[in-house]
Parts: structure tokens; sequence; C-alpha cells
């Protein structure tokens, strides 16, 4: 009976998500002739990966982007978790972190556009610059990096508060009261006992955070312009225009071998931490 | 200290809500651009996106596809966690492992695959297909947390039901759904709102009929207009709602 109820499940995940995995990694194999895919085993798309200055280039802005986003999304969000954990009186905390998280609900398609109308040439934030005379020519900050980089800090500040709340508020009171008694001032106090403890919530958000910014196509796609391409924007030029399955297919494992690199490395320190 | 912790958080919601501010804001502007100055209130837009067919079509289509695929995605995912919090089958950490790994897996590989296989099956793109992209990314969710939620509590009460003689779908259908009714709840909420607001999935795997975010991204690529806004106020309008009555109903009724 237990088999029957776990059957369709398994079912649905095996012919809608492994089998179309293997038959991408498969494809990843081939390679085109004029518009025909020919199939074979054929490493020649791998080798294209990292000896194709453009292809290369773009595996590194992604990484590049994503290691910035992270850092500077970890640091953003710690102090403001912090102050919503311990600062904001308990009754209200939940409706502090509820409004930090807000705009999580506008449409992912539009948060990118809404940065754009913030950063543009006409935007919101030169307007407000040239009117205070800070700037006499507007900044070009749309259609660049650092747009791709605000606009994903934005919305990883939100989900990083979230993870290092949930391991702040867990944390006894006791620690830091321990760490007092014997002697520590507040900065010993947050450097050697608190901040440790917050590793697991700063990991596994970190961790998300990699995942999701670095397999994003939208935001760079709408706030970085097409100066310099991200792997995911890449991948969606090659399906496009080119129609070529097979390199955009390889380009799919690469990425998902980073995401898998990543999840390695942040599982190795997270135990090390534990020990 | 304590006026530079307020002063963070202050800066810190600022920032957080300026582009939500400045959507809304120029969604009510009086002129062509939804950009600075600021030339006058007015509803006109909001009127001339909801007028607008191909929106609407969208907007339809894509609560469709989150209601359809959720309710399917909670289905297979209640009944597996049910099979596998109870039944101690062999290889059950291995069918609990490949239940979750689509989580791992970013969506766009997700549905570069989906596609690559209706391509070599001849399957047509549709509203459809999107669907069943989007079951594989929810089925994960939903079954993770129906599995969470499984306890001894349950476990007992089904016991019972089953020594008085109910069959194995009374069973689920009369005591294990109900008893666990608020984690059912939340998982096909969330479900929705991640199908709803989904965007590569859908924009590879559709073709003629497609959902609200990608009918916004072709929006998007005549350039920035108040309508834009209208539709993205909208749509926030709507999400919040949900998150609301989520928190009110659901979250509030199992403290």
């Amino acid at each position: 009976m237990g088999w029957g109820l776990v059957a369709p499940a398994l079912l649905w995940t095996a012919a809608f998500f492994v089998l179309p995995f293997a038959a991408m990694v498969a494809l990843s194999f081939a390679h085109m002739e004029g518009r025909e895919v020919v199939r074979g085993f054929d490493p020649g798309n791998y080798i294209r990966i990292f000896t194709d200055w453009t292809m290369l280039k773009a595996l590194l802005n992604s990484l590049e982007i994503t290691v910035v986003v992270t850092v500077v999304s970890v640091v953003l969000a710690w102090p403001l978790a912090a102050i919503i954990a311990f600062r904001v009186p308990a009754r209200w905390q939940r409706l502090a972190l509820l409004l930090a998280v807000l705009p999580f609900w506008t449409s992912y398609v539009v948060r990118s556009y809404a940065w754009l109308l913030v950063l543009g040439q006409n935007g919101v934030v030169n307007k407000a610059l040239l009117s205070l005379g800070l700037i006499a020519e507007p900044l070009e900050i749309a259609a660049t990096r650092v747009a791709t980089v605000i606009g994903f800090v934005h919305f990883f500040v939100m989900l990083l508060t979230l993870t290092i709340y949930a391991n702040l508020i867990q944390l006894s009171p006791n620690y830091a009261r321990a760490a007092a008694d014997l002697g520590a001032g507040r900065w010993q106090t947050f450097r050697h006992v608190i901040l440790p403890l917050t590793l697991p919530g700063v990991v596994t958000g970190a961790f998300l955070t990699f995942v999701l910014c670095i397999g994003d196509y939208i935001t760079p796609q709408i706030l970085g312009g097409n100066a310099e391409l991200t792997l995911p924007q890449l991948i969606m030029l090659q399906l496009g225009r080119s129609g070529n399955f097979p390199l955009a297919s390889a380009l799919s494992v690469v990425l998902m071998a980073v995401v898998t690199l990543a999840y390695f490395a942040s599982s190795r320190w997270l135990r090390l931490d534990r020990v | 200290m304590r006026a530079l912790s307020w002063a963070y958080l202050a800066v810190a919601y600022a920032f957080v809500f300026l582009p939500v501010v400045v959507l809304v804001a120029f969604s009510f502007q009086d002129g062509r651009l939804p950009v600075p100055p600021f030339q006058g209130f007015t509803l006109e837009w909001y009127g001339r996106v909801l007028g607008e067919r191909d929106l609407m079509e969208a907007l339809l289509n894509s609560a469709l596809v989150a209601g359809i695929s959720s309710l399917i995605a909670l289905t297979l995912g209640f009944l597996a966690a049910h099979a596998l919090a109870r039944v101690r089958l062999p290889g059950s950490v291995l069918m609990r492992g490949v239940l979750i790994a689509p989580m791992t897996v970013n969506y766009l590989i997700i549905a570069l695959g989906l596609l690559t296989v209706f391509n070599q099956a001849g399957v047509r793109l549709s509203l459809w297909t999107a669907g069943v992209g989007h079951v594989v990314i929810n089925l994960p969710l939903c079954f993770a947390i129906t599995y969470a939620a499984m306890g001894d509590h349950q476990r007992n009460a089904e016991r019972a039901a089953r020594d008085l003689g109910a069959p194995e779908w009374k069973v689920l259908a009369l005591v294990s759904a109900p008893m666990l009714a608020a984690p059912l709840a939340a998982a096909f909420f969330l479900s929705v709102t991640f199908s709803w607001d989904e965007f590569i999935i859908a924009f590879l795997l559709t073709r003629f009929d497609v959902t609200l975010p990608v009918e916004i991204w072709s929006m998007l690529r005549s350039g920035i207009s108040p309508a834009t806004n209208a539709v993205g106020s909208l749509v926030f309008l709507v999400s919040v709602t949900l998150v609301v009555l989520l928190e009110v109903f659901v979250f509030r009724r199992t403290k």
C-alpha cells in the first residue's frame, strides 16, 4: 500500500526531472551541423566553453557578480537581522520582519523593472542627486554591472535577513552573559561568540543567495543590459538566436557543476564549524 | 549605539521599499513616462491595463496554471509524504532524496531539460507544458512541508481509524488530511505564489498562450510606461493580499 502512494510522485519526478536532466546531459555532447543536431560523444562544446573567451568571460562575470552580491548582502543583512532580533521589542518583531520582506511579493520581473525606474538616466536617484546639486551630470548606473548588483542585493538582503534572524533568536542570552562574566568586551563577545554562532544561518542564506543569483536571467537582462553577459544570458542567447541546444545544454551542465561545487564548499564549512 | 541602530533600520527599510514606492507612485503618473517629475494623479493607466485583453488572458492563464499545478503538486507530495512517514519501505532515504532533488537545481536547467524532452517527443508547448514544469518545482516543497508536519499524534489517530474499520482512502481523506489542514494550506499557498510569479519555465515552455510574468516581460520590450507600473502594482496587491490571508488564517491558527 505504501508503494502505491509514493509511486505517483516518484514517477512524476522521474519522467519530468530525472529523464529531462539526463537528456540534457546527453545533448550537451552533441554538436550542430548547420541547423541539424548531430548526436554522439563529442566533448567539443565543453572545450569551446573553456577556450572561447566570450564563453569563459560570461562564466567569470557570473562568478564575480555572484560573489560580490553574496558578500555585500551578508554584510548588509546581518546588522538588520540583529537589530530586529535584539533592539525591536518582541511583540513588534514579526511585523518588522514582515515589512522587511514585503517587496519579496512584488512580481519578480517587475522588481527589476522598478529598479530600472529608480536607477535610470532620468530616474529617481539621478533626479534627486541633480536637484541637490551633488552631481552635475546624471550617473550611468542602469545597463551596468552596478545596477545588476543593486537589484540582486535588494532581493537577497531580504532573504538573508530571514535566515540570519531565525538563527539569532534561537541563541540563548546566556552565551553573551557568560562571555561578559569571563571579561569579554562587547566587540569580543560579538567577534568570538555571537558571530560564530550565527554561521549556520549565514552559510545557509549565502548558499541560497549563490544558487539563485548565479542562475538568474531576468535581473542581469533587465538591469545589466547587454554590455556584458552572464552565464544564464548566454544560455538564453544560444537557445534563442542560434538555436544551439547542445551548447546551451553544455553551458547548463557547467552552471550545475558550479552550484554543486558551492554546495560542497559550504557543507564542508558547516561541518567544520560544528566540530 | 542605540541611535545608530535605529538609523540603520531606517536606511535599510528605505532601501527595501524604494523600488516598490517608486513603482506604485508612478503608476498614478499623469504623463507618458513613469519617472520624475510627478505630473499629477490619474487612474487612467489602471483603466487601460484592466481593459487590455492580452493581459487579462495572461492573468487568467497564470491563475489557472498556478491553481492546477499546485493542486497536483500538493496531492502527489502529500501522498508520498504520508507513505514515507508511515510505512518502512526499502530505500526510503533514497526516495526522499529523489523527491527533494529538484529543489537544488536552477529553474533554467529544469526548463531546458523539459524543453529538450518535449521537443524530442514532439509535444507542442502550451500552458500544460509550463504547468508540468511548475509541478516539478513545487512537488519537493509540498512533500517537504507535509513530511515535516507528520507526527505521532496523527499516526495514533490514523491507527484508531483503521482499527475501527476505515478503508485506507477514508483514513487519508477524513483523518490525515484534516489533521494536517494548516501545513497543507501553507504548502498550497506557497506553491501558488511561486508558480504565479515564475518566469523562466513559463517563458521557455509556453508558446501562444502565456502567463502573466511572460506577458509583462513582453510589455517591457517596448520601453518603460506607467501601464507596466500599474500591472506591477496590481500584482503586488494580489500577492500581499494572499500573504496577509495566509498569515491571518493559517499561521495564526497553528500557534
